[in-house]
């Protein structure tokens, strides 16, 4: 699905990932942890395409194309998912006019007919069910006036309209009670098929309770410094990140 | 089923050249250049025109003939030559159509470019169209149906001939033709526009509509609209503007007079869409507009526009709150890109007792344009508890463009409740990094993101101009992020 080789990557000068290796497969969860500062909300922006990243070393191959040569835009049409750590507000633009707007969007850049309003609806009906996102927030302006929780459901519910290849879920956890964290947790888990892949970053063990990775890596100071299966998570939750810390400097 | 302002955007937004940039090659009737006593006895003598309009237009003359053009907006130009304007120009058809399928063919043509089909207006959205071809009316529907109402819908012209007494009872009374150069200029020479009247209690059954258009090589438009709620009366009336791609400067300088008596609402809605002016701020049309409205006891006017428009833009419509109780609301969205230069605003002049006015101006800049909102709230000092809230945002997309807020409050009661509001943002990269993310264009992320902020204002449009008006903002500000 996606393969990242030794990336290297800075902003205004200062690199922030120094050489990162990761593989991903279809029908794969992993989970990337890390200390505050090691680089993970880097590693997603970079993979999604902000601009403000320089990209100085290392190449990244999606589905066997070549990502960092590809437009933001059209990385999220070929089918790459950020959900927000923090989601964006847009005042007076609906979140059904925002989510027709990008599946026709994806639908023209396939060359595939525009979705019928019906047809939206009625996914629209079943999406937000499937996150117990209240219908009502699908008509308000894009995140305005949403609880934390709420927009963090408003990221998995377009994820579900979008269906991605290869979702990447920012912190989605960060600011999340334990019911929102399972309502997001079981939208995640219902979504993953044999096609496709999430990148799970996340700062507590707490969410990898509900879903379950495949992989744990630990990102520290701009690299993967240790991957191993989901216990890892388990003993990072238990010891820290210090002890990988010590392990590095040895 | 989606608000309309939810409305997919247009799918045909590649091309960035102005749509409507065409002129029809019609035959006219065009007096010569220049402006004199004769050039306005012979306007009069070709419109066959009662003597005291004759008079009006010769006083109006002789005074702006001793007026200097205003230099206190935040606008720079080339002030017009007057002499080298055409006053007159007229489709050469003496005769009125009988019936539509005796309309010029291309004249259809050119409607149907407009995406303005009479037809197809007719028949599915029951908007009664008066479209103005230059300065001569040549096609009014509905016509017979408005009448049963007694609801008078014509061409300014016409209104003289067939209803003078009404023409002249209210004509001038609200923009005199000693109001200011530009609206001294239009009374003396104006050639057209068009003429409403509501009678007592008749609530206008259909938006009215009508379509201005500049067409003739060089012929400055000079259009003179006057609309009159009786008593209790209701009518929504739409103004849209499109014009030819031009090289040289057109000027445009018209006037408009609402007259709400007591109990009436007039709801006057404005898409403006003249040629701007090309990338390196040639050409483009000069919009200097007089627009004004006065209420009676317990009326409301409310005036919406959408401006995109125009090289220069020197616009105010106001509301003289004269009777107590009365409403004045002012929407706008005006959008400048590459050297357009927007001056607009609104005045609310409260007399009456617990008048109430409301005024929401948005304001984008992009390009090197400069954008400023000019605004005055006067409260007269028998307008006890008089009311008034104004926001003004401002939305800049580039480094280099502008946006200025000069907001006037002069209070003379105590009573009066004051707010206003305003902000200035930059248009947020996150927000445009969001709709990427999801597979928007930044084309299509701007237009969604414009819209929302311009959302109050389009919500306040009649449906079928919301959707065109949507469009325009997005046409207005492709590639305009920088």
């Amino acid at each position: 699905m996606i393969t990242i080789k030794n990336l290297h990557a800075s902003i205004n000068g200062k690199e922030i990932l120094k050489g990162l290796d990761l593989t991903v497969n279809a029908g794969e969860v992993h989970a990337i942890m890390g200390p505050n500062g090691a680089g993970k909300s880097t590693l997603a922006s970079v993979l999604a395409g902000r601009e403000d990243y320089e990209i100085t070393e290392g190449s990244v191959d999606f589905d066997g194309t070549d990502l960092l040569d590809m437009d933001t835009e059209d990385r999220a049409r070929e089918g790459l998912f950020l959900a927000f750590q923090y989601p964006v507000e847009i005042p007076g633009v609906s979140n059904i006019n925002f989510l027709r707007t990008a599946i026709n969007e994806i639908r023209e850049y396939k060359g595939e007919e525009a979705m019928s309003a019906k047809e939206f609806m009625a996914t629209v009906r079943e999406k937000s069910a499937l996150v117990e996102l209240d219908p009502k927030l699908a008509s308000r302006s894009v995140n305005e006036g949403f609880s934390g929780g709420e927009k963090k459901r408003n990221e998995i519910f377009q994820m579900a309209m979008l269906e991605p290849k290869l979702s990447i879920l920012d912190e989605t956890d960060s600011g999340l009670d334990i019911d929102a964290l399972r309502i997001v947790a079981n939208g995640v888990n219902t979504l993953k098929g044999d096609d496709n892949a999430s990148i799970v970053i996340t700062h507590y063990q707490r969410l990898l309770d509900y879903i379950v990775p495949d992989f744990v890596h630990v990102l520290y100071d701009g690299k993967i410094v240790k991957s191993g299966p989901k216990e890892l998570a388990l003993e990072l939750e238990e010891k820290g990140y210090d002890w990988i810390k010590e392990e590095m400097t040895l | 089923m989606a608000n309309y302002t939810e409305n997919e955007l247009a799918k045909d937004l590649e091309d960035q050249e102005y749509k409507f940039g065409f002129t029809s090659d019609i035959d006219a009737d065009t007096i010569p250049k220049g402006l004199s006593e004769d050039v306005i006895r012979l306007i009069s003598h070709k419109k066959e025109e009662p003597e005291w309009l004759l008079e009006y237009r010769l006083n109006a003359y002789r005074i702006w003939q001793e007026m200097i053009e205003p230099e206190w907006g935040h606008v720079h130009y080339t002030k017009p030559d007057f002499q080298d304007i055409a006053y007159y120009s007229a489709p050469n058809q003496t005769k009125k159509y009988e019936s539509w399928d005796d309309v010029d063919p291309e004249m259809k043509e050119t409607m149907a470019k407009l995406g303005i089909s009479l037809e197809e207006q007719k028949r599915l959205t029951g908007v009664a169209v008066d479209f103005v071809m230059d300065s001569v009316s040549v096609a009014t529907s509905f016509k017979a149906k408005l009448a049963e109402l007694g609801i008078i819908f014509c061409s300014f012209s016409e209104a003289v001939q067939d209803h003078p007494e009404l023409v002249r009872a209210n004509m001038g009374t609200v923009v005199p033709h000693t109001d200011n150069f530009y609206a001294a200029l239009n009374s003396a020479v104006f050639t057209d526009g068009s003429f409403c009247y509501i009678p007592k209690g008749v609530r206008c059954p259909m938006e009215l509509s009508t379509y201005f258009r500049i067409n003739q090589g060089g012929t400055g438009q000079f259009e003179r609209t006057l609309v009159v709620a009786d008593e209790g009366s209701y009518v929504s009336y739409l103004e849209g503007c499109t014009a030819p791609q031009r090289d040289e400067n057109q000027l445009h300088a018209a006037v408009v007079e609402l007259i709400a008596k007591d109990n009436a609402e007039i709801k006057y809605s404005t898409v403006q869409n003249w040629y701007p002016g090309d990338k390196n701020g040639v050409g483009g049309i000069f919009n200097f507009v007089t627009k004004r409205g006065i209420c009676g006891t317990n009326s409301k006017i409310s005036w919406t526009q959408v401006e995109t428009g125009s090289a220069v833009t020197w616009k105010y419509p106001s509301c003289i709150l004269k009777g107590d109780h009365s409403v004045g609301e002012f929407y706008s969205v005006a959008v400048t890109n590459n050297y357009q230069q927007a001056d607009t605003g609104t005045k609310m002049i409260h007399l009456g007792k617990g008048t109430k006015s409301t005024i929401i101006s948005k304001g984008i800049s992009a390009g090197k344009s400069q954008n400023s909102y000019r605004g005055l709230v006067q409260i007269h000092k028998n307008a006890q508890n008089a009311r008034n809230f104004s926001q003004c945002d401002s939305l800049l997309m580039t480094d280099e463009c502008g946006a200025h807020t000069f907001p006037y409050i002069e209070c003379k009661n105590s009573s009066a409740k004051i707010e206003h509001e305003a902000t200035t943002s930059k248009i947020g990269e996150d927000q445009i990094f969001y709709c990427l993310q999801r597979g928007i264009s930044e084309e299509k992320a701007i237009g969604l993101i414009v819209n929302g902020y311009c959302k109050e204002v389009l919500n306040q449009l009649p449906m079928e101009f919301a959707v065109e008006a949507q469009k325009l903002l997005t046409i207005s500000l492709e590639g305009s992020v920088g």
